[in-house]
C-alpha cells in the first residue's frame, strides 16, 4: 500500500465551466476595478507631488491628463472608482443579512448601470465646470 | 466562558482573526465620504491653473480631508491586494515577497501623498 503511485490533488472546477451569471461578472469586474485603482493611486500621487514641486511639474502633469491617452486612462480611473464603491455598497446590503434573494440580478445590474450613469454624470459636470 | 469572539480572535490565514474583514469595512466606510469629497474637489480644479489648484488643497479643511482619505485608501488597498496576493499566490517565498512589496507600496502612496498636501498646505 506504501508505493501508491501519487496522484495530481483534485481541483475545483474553473471558471470557464461556469455560465456566466451578473452576480458573478460582478464579483470578478469588483476585484479587477479594485486592482486597476491600487496601481492608479499613483496617478494621484503624481499629481499631488506634481502640484507641490512647482508650476513647471504641474503642467508636465496636466500635460499628459490633458492628452487624449491621459483622458482615456483618467476616464477609466473614473469608472473603476464608482463601479468600486457601489459595489463595496452592495457588499455593505450583504453585511446586514439582506440581498441574498432573487434581488441579487438587480443589484449587480444596478451596480453597472450606476456607475456608467454617475461617471457620465461627473465628466459632463466637469465640463461644464471648465467653461 | 468561550465567547463568540474569542472563538475567532487568531484565526484566518494570517491568524489575524477579523480585524482584516473588520478594517476593510471600516476604511470602505471612510472611503465613501472621503472619496465623494475629493472627486468633488477634482471636478472642480479640472483645467484650472497651478495657482488655484494650490490656493485651494492649501485650504485647512480640503487638507485634512485630503490626508484623512489617503491614510484610508492606503490601508484599504493595502488589505484588498493583500486577499488577492493570498488567493492567488501559492509558493510561500513568492507570497511573503509579495505581502511585503505590498505594504511598501501602500505605505508609499500614503507617504508621499501626504508629503506631498503638507508641502501645499505649509506653502512650501
Amino acid at each position: 500500500m506504501t508505493d501508491t503511485p501519487a496522484r495530481p490533488r483534485p481541483t475545483s472546477p474553473h471558471l470557464t465551466i461556469y455560465r456566466m451569471t451578473w452576480t458573478m461578472v460582478m464579483s470578478i469586474v469588483h476585484r479587477i476595478t479594485g486592482s486597476a485603482l491600487y496601481f492608479g493611486t499613483l496617478l494621484l500621487v503624481w499629481w499631488l507631488v506634481a502640484a507641490a514641486s512647482g508650476a513647471k511639474y504641474f503642467d508636465t502633469a496636466n500635460a499628459f491628463f490633458g492628452s487624449w491617452f491621459g483622458q482615456f486612462i483618467l476616464l477609466g480611473y473614473t469608472w473603476a472608482l464608482i463601479h468600486h464603491m457601489l459595489g463595496g455598497i452592495r457588499h455593505f446590503i450583504w453585511d446586514t443579512g439582506r440581498g441574498y434573494g432573487p434581488e441579487r440580478q438587480a443589484l449587480a445590474r444596478m451596480t453597472l448601470v450606476g456607475s456608467v450613469s454617475i461617471t457620465i454624470l461627473l465628466w459632463a459636470l466637469a465640463l461644464v465646470l471648465r467653461s | 466562558m468561550r465567547t463568540p469572539l474569542s472563538r475567532i480572535r487568531g484565526l484566518g490565514a494570517a491568524h489575524h482573526g477579523t480585524e482584516h474583514f473588520w478594517l476593510q469595512r471600516l476604511t470602505a466606510a471612510a472611503n465613501v465620504f472621503l472619496l465623494v469629497v475629493l472627486i468633488g474637489i477634482v471636478v472642480t480644479l479640472v483645467g484650472r491653473s497651478h495657482a488655484t489648484v494650490l490656493a485651494t488643497l492649501s485650504k485647512p479643511l480640503v487638507s485634512v480631508l485630503l490626508v484623512a482619505a489617503v491614510i484610508s485608501v492606503a490601508i484599504h488597498m493595502r488589505l484588498g491586494m493583500q486577499i488577492i496576493i493570498e488567493d492567488y499566490v501559492h509558493s510561500e517565498f513568492r507570497k511573503v515577497v509579495l505581502l511585503m512589496l505590498n505594504t511598501f507600496f501602500a505605505w508609499g502612496i500614503g507617504l508621499c501623498s501626504i508629503y506631498a498636501v503638507l508641502m501645499i498646505s505649509f506653502g512650501t
